[in-house]
């Protein structure tokens, strides 16, 4: 899926993440996290974004991310929102989510 | 026995609450895609709430997702995030005639198909929100096999019928044309929302009343309304004694061949013995009323 504008899910509440995504520099995928949870969770969090990244097939951009201690379900469903959000809102494939 | 006294809502584009809502314990908890939702979150909401229905912590308890009507933009990615999700009942709100359900479980088994879902797992519950639902209630309530339940639905519904909540007079009609739908189809019926949060005393009234109406629960909008509601669905101390003894009689009655039951002088029949057996089996349930 190929990023083509800036766009913003999610809230800095507790328990929810802030998630910002823009078109990035050719070739690379840059993911930026801070998260009050980073030393517990850091590792945990960081591969449900590349799992759900991957699966949307998302190659190119930038990738912000600010966690207040989202369960993963959340990381999932912000990540993918600003992603589609940032593709244009094209149809969701149920099969990648 | 599934109780369904409380149905909790739950704004489905709020990470916080999603994450939080299961420790309350409500009955059934619904999460919403519909007022609940801006329109500029619907997307947002849909994915959060797909997600949410597949985790682990809402494993043990009913979900239910009320979605957008299908005639606007929302209704059929709702349905289809629901589906796909897991959720246990689809709540269609803004029913008016018996086709708004058709529709919906057409659609269903259309999405069932497609992903995998076992054809006929998801049920379905209408929201009466209008005259034209309440007046076409039986036709919606045996509309399809899927139907587990009926609610109706106070705010759209006083301002269809040009009029205002109150003391309940205004809600009366609708709530027994509600009820005996439900009871017509054997499934269950809930009552409207009761908006004052800080209202105790107003909320257990209208509680009282519907459940000596007969409703199985009301949808609740703010969870400490569920103990509230739970315990005076709980049945009395008295009033299991009673069942007991009931269920006693009856069952020496069967042992002993006979076909007519006695307690203390008075005939009991079947009708009797099966609320006595509810009785009993909400208060294993549910507790004894406080």
């Amino acid at each position: 899926m190929k990023i083509i504008k800036e766009a913003v899910a999610g809230t800095l509440e507790s328990s929810d993440l802030l998630v910002k995504v823009a078109p990035g520099l050719p070739n690379r995928l840059d993911i930026h996290i801070r998260s009050e949870v980073i030393r517990q969770f850091g590792a945990r969090i960081r591969s449900v974004i590349d799992e759900t990244l991957g699966q949307l097939d998302v190659t190119e951009g930038d990738i912000t991310i600010e966690d207040k201690g989202a369960l993963d379900c959340a990381i999932r469903a912000r990540v993918q929102t600003a992603v589609l959000r940032a593709a244009g809102n094209p149809p969701i494939d149920w099969e990648t989510m | 026995m599934k109780l369904r006294r409380s149905m909790l809502f739950m704004p489905g584009a709020n990470a916080g609450m999603l994450s939080t809502a299961f420790v309350f314990k409500p009955d059934s908890i619904m999460f919403d895609l519909e007022d609940a939702v801006t329109l500029r979150e619907k997307d947002a909401a849909r994915i959060l709430v797909f997600h949410a229905l597949q985790h682990p912590l809402y494993r043990d308890i009913e979900t239910v997702v009320r979605i957008n009507p299908l005639d606007t933009p929302f209704g059929l990615d709702d349905l289809q995030a629901a589906v796909r999700g897991g959720a246990h009942i689809v709540r269609l709100p803004k029913t008016d005639t018996a086709d708004d359900v058709r529709q919906l479980v057409a659609e269903i088994e259309r999405i069932e198909h497609t992903c995998g879902r076992a054809v006929g797992s998801t049920q379905v519950m209408a929201a009466i929100e209008s005259a034209s639902g309440v007046v076409n209630a039986v036709a919606i309530a045996t509309a399809s096999p899927r139907m587990m339940g009926i609610a109706l639905a106070g705010f759209d519904y006083v301002m269809d019928m040009q009029t205002e909540r109150g003391d309940g007079t205004e809600l009366f009609y609708a709530r027994c044309a509600v009820l005996h739908a439900a009871r017509v189809a054997k499934i269950d019926a809930f009552d409207v929302v009761y908006p004052d949060v800080n209202d105790d005393v107003g909320f257990l009234k209208e509680v009282d009343l519907i459940r000596r109406l007969g409703f199985n629960g009301k949808s609740l909008i703010n969870p400490r309304q569920i103990e509230l509601l739970h315990n005076a669905y709980a049945p009395t101390e008295e009033d299991v004694d009673h069942a007991r003894r009931v269920v006693a009689a009856a069952d020496k009655a069967a042992r002993d061949g006979l076909g007519v039951i006695a307690l203390n002088g008075k005939m009991i029949d079947a009708p009797i013995v099966n609320h006595a057996r509810r009785v009993i089996a909400s208060a294993q349930a549910s507790g004894v009323r406080r």
